[in-house]
């Protein structure tokens, strides 16, 4: 189904710095601004006519979206609205050769229409522009506030078409921001887009926030909250932002995980005088205990049958990473090289795990190949930590800092794409991607 | 656009309003009522005369009995071994919280180097290292609650050595 593969694979790709500065018009509200710093060297070259409404001033640019979705990626470059002789929204209308000129290899045009009241419909086309053909045309559907969905949707179709891999623009942040006021610091849990725009506020505490994680249908997040004066798991609905609160035991009550089939929750409590993990079955409310060592026990991740958890665990001297089977509570250490290696997870193909790797005192992102046993450090930066996957297994978001500040960071598995999600004030820390949302 | 970002405003006002609740002050109990008018002037004058007295003499005893021992401990990175310095000031600590008994807290922290929950698990370490060196010192384990804040709660800002030390602590409150 793929017309060009775009190589992925491409570790030690020449440092292509775009410096590339996407304003795309953010609503007001939102904090992250994002900054590609470094893409694939050979992008495919794509335009995107823009794709309006007639006789109507739509409140997004759909077409600046798309483009800023594909360049996040690093995959692609766009060819700049100034230098289009046309705007065509028709396949019909394209003069193929203009294009060409252009240096484009593919064309998108679409357009909006409305359907009822209230209702709209994204219709766009993909053109191979050296081939003169048409290669998909689709349509998405929506009510007026949701012109940003139909645009990431129309992203995650054409860059699926184009490089062979689900698009996830149409996905979710979560992070935990800390910002001074009035000489105390104050900590939101909030939720964006991929994107960085739309946030929201899930919750706002004078009290630490902690550890995030999205239930596997996206629409709750469990994470740890100081509100009672001591850690404390609570699950959030997205949806009816209703809260609960899952555990208050005393001591470490911490890194929630949910099961892949979102019954249980994997966790952390150290009410029997140190940290060991536990799955909480939410239905029942029953905790069964799964370690059973006086070393630090914690930040346990689900694989993805749900049979066995990774995580991190000093019995062996330094932080490693071990991998229990639920079934057996059996528990076999997995990663040998380099005295730090923590906060496990899995990317979806199962066998590349991401972890917390320190190599001569700086703390890196790096993975782990489980076949191979190869590891790829993925960053260069220092303090680098939270790493979380996206659903789709292209990039990498985690915490770093710029100077003194805390910033969110990207880069693909394959250490080809970075970059910066840094908020405009205060540190952001603390990443969650969001699993596939339809 | 007409997104709703104000969804999760009426629970976040509730949150804020529990939490403001929690930190309202007991009422002063200290407050004088005077239910007797009739008291003669000079019995009265004697009587608060006498109570002034008393109050000069619990606050002397008050400050006889204050702490001066330190009560935050530092330790290495990724260690939880108390140094001579904290062992000296937890012995004077324990003594006095013997003769004076009362609930504490000990707050671990960790420096801001390695992942979150790791560092979660160090500060307890090292908040229990303190609990346990108090025991040893005749201090009831129950009069103690530990909590570990991780590297959430720096005392130093700054991503350099010295911030660094300050961090990796624990404070007895």
């Amino acid at each position: 189904m793929a017309h060009k593969t775009v190589s992925l694979r491409n570790p030690y790709s020449v440092v292509l710095l775009c410096l590339t500065l996407i304003m795309y018009p953010l609503a007001a509200w939102s904090e992250l601004v994002i900054r590609v710093t470094q893409g694939n060297d050979q992008p495919t070259v794509v335009a995107v006519s823009p794709m309006i409404m007639s006789g109507v001033q739509l409140a997004e640019d759909i077409s600046a979206i798309v483009e800023s979705d594909l360049q996040r990626s690093g995959l692609f470059k766009t060819i700049p609205r100034a230098n289009m002789l046309a705007f065509p929204s028709e396949p019909a209308d394209v003069y193929f050769r203009d294009w060409r000129l252009l240096g484009s290899e593919y064309l998108i045009v679409g357009s909006v229409s409305l359907l009822t009241e209230g209702a709209l419909e994204l219709s766009f086309s993909l053109l191979n522009v050296n081939a003169q053909k048409t290669v998909f045309k689709h349509s998405v559907k929506g009510v007026e506030g949701q012109l940003r969905d139909l645009a990431h949707l129309a992203s995650d179709k054409i860059y699926e078409e184009i490089t062979g891999i689900r698009g996830a623009f149409s996905t979710r942040l979560a992070y935990v921001t800390a910002k001074q006021k009035d000489g105390r610091l104050v900590y939101r849990l909030n939720v964006s887009d991929s994107d960085g725009a739309r946030e929201k506020i899930m919750l706002k505490s004078s009290e630490p926030i902690m550890s995030p994680a999205w239930s596997p249908l996206g629409d709750e997040l469990a994470y740890v909250s100081f509100e009672t004066g001591r850690p404390a798991i609570f699950r959030q609905s997205l949806t009816t932002a209703a809260r609960k609160q899952l555990t208050n035991f005393r001591g470490l009550n911490g890194a929630p995980s949910w099961s892949p089939d979102g019954k249980k929750l994997a966790l952390v409590l150290s009410k029997d005088g140190n940290p060991e993990i536990y799955i909480l079955d939410l239905e029942s409310s029953k905790f069964a205990r799964m370690t059973r060592h006086f070393a630090i026990d914690t930040e346990p991740t689900w694989t993805p049958d749900g049979k066995s958890l990774l995580f991190t665990s000093d019995r062996g001297g330094t932080p490693q990473i071990y991998k229990l089977t639920v079934a057996t509570k059996a528990v076999q250490r997995i990663t040998f090289q380099g005295n730090y290696n923590a906060r496990p997870s899995l990317a979806p193909d199962g066998r590349t795990l991401v972890v917390v790797h320190r190599a001569s005192g700086v703390f890196h992102i790096a993975t782990l190949d489980l076949v191979t046993g190869r590891m790829l450090e993925l960053t260069e930066t220092r303090l680098d930590e939270s790493p979380t996957v996206a659903p789709n297994g292209a990039m990498v978001i985690y915490a770093t800092k710029q100077g003194d500040r805390g910033i969110l960071s990207a880069v693909s598995l394959d250490a080809g794409v970075k970059y910066f999600l840094p908020a405009k004030s205060g540190d952001v820390r603390e990443p969650a991607w969001s699993p596939f949302l339809r | 656009m007409n997104i709703s970002a104000n969804k999760f405003g009426l629970p976040i006002l509730c949150l804020s309003a529990l939490l403001a609740g929690c930190s309202t002050a007991p009422v002063d109990e200290t407050t004088s009522t005077i239910e007797d008018t009739t008291v003669q002037t000079a019995s009265l004058e004697m009587e608060m005369e006498m109570e002034a007295e008393k109050a000069a003499a619990m606050a002397e005893a008050a400050a006889e009995s204050v702490n001066s021992a330190d009560t935050v401990f530092y330790f290495a990175f990724d260690k939880a071994v108390l140094s001579d310095d904290s062992r000296a000031a937890l012995i004077e600590n324990a003594q006095f919280l013997m003769s004076n008994p009362r609930a504490v807290r000990l707050e671990g922290h960790a420096d801001e180097r390695g992942t979150r929950e790791y560092n979660m698990a160090l500060g307890e370490r090292r908040a229990n290292a303190v609990k346990d060196f108090m025991i040893l010192q005749g201090v009831s384990g129950s009069m103690i609650e530990v909590v570990s804040y991780g590297e959430e709660r720096a005392a130093s800002f700054g991503s350099n050595a010295g911030a660094w030390s300050m961090n990796r602590r624990v404070e007895l409150k």
